[in-house]
């Protein structure tokens, strides 16, 4: 394991060492002054809106941070011929791909956590409420959905050799999901055969990203999820990782890298 | 004295997605044997196959068919590299460490301890002469510091067996006399060095043995006094060898 926790440090110090760290807290700063302005107009339902929007804006900067980091991993090795110095070291292409995993992962788990300290501290000051319960799953289930999207680019990034492509690709499929997964069967249901059918096997076999937002408990005060349901979406962002990250180390170890 | 470095009827193919295009042989059975606490010259013109005999030995690309070992291990399993220290001819290593991070990592994935690793460093980086620059990001050295961050990565693990790819490509004339020093140095230790090169007047004075490959095979391996007899020295043989035939004059 020390292997893959020093490759997933390299990961993390590349990151805040980019400066995409600072981006971030710009970012942050920028979500914790909208949220600043709640109860201007001293309306209630305005406290809302704005903590609907700041958590669109960290959903969708958490999706962009860890889409991008992901991304250029591989692809930034083979460019920079970093790869070979690293391969000739008794390391194995698996240890490879889960330290770049871990480390994307870990950062990403970071740069949640800020955004959410700011967001519970500028809405909390406003409402005068911390319902941390929620915040910690609404982190959590955010954080294990990221995972699924991190393994996703990983494997992406093995066949595409320009981390924008890859980046490109897996934000419009994960923004798809997000947008059209609790429909899709809906919509598969008032389709004629066989793309009713094609529709359905499409909901049963992708990766459910939708099933972790859970915003609106944040935003509408809704309590917290049952722990148990918790456990099984973690069990479930679990199993997509790692089909995800098997089939990018099954793709990385058939690699030529010298061409 | 024992082979560490082996490769049997070694043989490479590299196969293009052009379904036209013939499939490139880079290897062609190619048998070598480098004994413990020899420095072992490789040698050939370009496009004879010594980078990629070395990509094979260091497992970033499989045989088509035949067999590479290290210490008896196969190249294929991680840990035949253990006890390898590599250095490329380029420097290609991550520019946003510090060279003390830059070791620091390359130990963990050797497994060293801690205090291990922090006698390694400072020993290495006095080695390289690069104490004083070892908390700057290797992005603000030069290109003769980088190749010195190289050479000290080469042997964080303080390896049995070292491989390297020309190693004196770039460096000026103090760079090179200091890489001939390590190397001799190291094999005063016992350590054993296999490298490939261009620099057949630097092969002839360090080497114990060398090989010549031309188009993917074998075509003489012994001493340096073995291989240039007969000619005045190791470049004429090696110009024989690879057949090479000089214009005739205007």
């Amino acid at each position: 394991m020390s292997k893959i926790f020093a490759l997933a440090a390299v990961v993390i110090k590349e990151l805040y060492r980019r400066k995409d760290f600072y981006v971030l807290f710009v970012l942050t700063a920028l979500l914790t002054l909208a949220a600043g302005a709640v109860n201007f107009f001293h309306d209630d339902k305005i406290v809302r809106y704005v903590k609907d929007i700041c958590l669109l804006l960290i959903w969708v900067s958490a999706l962009v941070i860890s889409v991008v980091t992901a991304a250029r991993q591989i692809p930034a090795e083979r460019e920079a011929r970093t790869i070979f110095p690293l391969l000739a070291k008794p390391v194995s292409r698996w240890q490879v791909i889960v330290g770049k995993f871990l480390g994307c992962w870990l950062a990403t788990g970071v740069a949640l956590v800020v955004f959410y300290f700011f967001f519970a501290a500028v809405t909390g000051s406003k409402e005068q409420i911390w319902p941390w319960g929620a915040y910690l799953e609404a982190v959590w289930m955010q954080w294990a959905m990221l995972a699924i999207v991190i393994a996703m680019v990983l494997l992406g990034s093995i066949f595409f050799a320009a981390p924008s492509s890859t980046s490109t690709i897996t934000l419009v499929v994960v923004g798809g999901i997000l947008l059209l997964g609790t429909h899709l069967k809906v919509i598969a249901l008032q389709q004629p055969e066989p793309m009713q059918f094609i529709l359905t096997v499409v909901y049963f076999v992708m990766p459910h990203l939708e099933w972790y937002d859970l915003r609106d408990f944040v935003v509408y005060d809704m309590g917290i999820v049952p722990l148990r349901a918790v456990a099984l979406a973690t069990l479930y962002a679990a199993a997509w990782s790692g089909i995800f990250l098997l089939l990018a180390w099954f793709g990385f170890r058939r690699k030529n890298l010298t061409t | 004295m024992s082979a560490i470095l082996q490769t049997q009827k070694l043989r490479v193919e590299y196969r293009t997605r052009d379904l036209r295009q013939a499939t490139k042989v880079a290897l062609n059975g190619l048998d070598l044997e480098v004994r413990a606490g020899e420095v072992f010259g490789f040698l050939g013109p370009n496009g004879a196959g010594k980078t990629t005999t070395m990509n094979v030995l260091l497992g970033f690309v499989p045989p088509t068919s035949g067999t590479a070992s290290l210490f008896g291990i196969d190249v294929r399993q991680p840990i035949a590299r253990q006890r390898i220290g590599y250095l490329p001819e380029l420097t290609y290593y991550y520019k946003f460490l510090t060279a003390e991070e830059l070791l620091r990592f390359y130990a963990k994935i050797f497994g060293l301890a801690r205090a291990e690793t922090d006698k390694r460093i400072a020993e290495l980086l006095k080695l390289v002469e690069l104490e004083s620059a070892a908390k700057r990001p290797i992005k603000s050295y030069s290109k003769g510091m980088q190749q010195r961050v190289g050479l000290a990565q080469s042997l964080i693990n303080n390896p049995d067996l070292l491989i390297l790819d020309e190693p004196t490509s770039g460096l000026d004339p103090l760079g090179r006399m200091k890489v001939r020093e390590i190397i001799q140095r190291l094999k005063e230790q016992g350590k054993t060095v296999f490298f490939s090169s261009h620099e057949l007047g630097e092969v002839e004075t360090i080497c114990d043995r060398v090989a010549i490959v031309h188009q993917g095979e074998l075509k003489a391996v012994g001493t340096v006094a073995e291989i240039s007899a007969g000619f005045d020295n190791l470049e004429k043989a090696f110009l024989k060898i690879v057949g090479f035939q000089p214009s005739p004059a205007p």
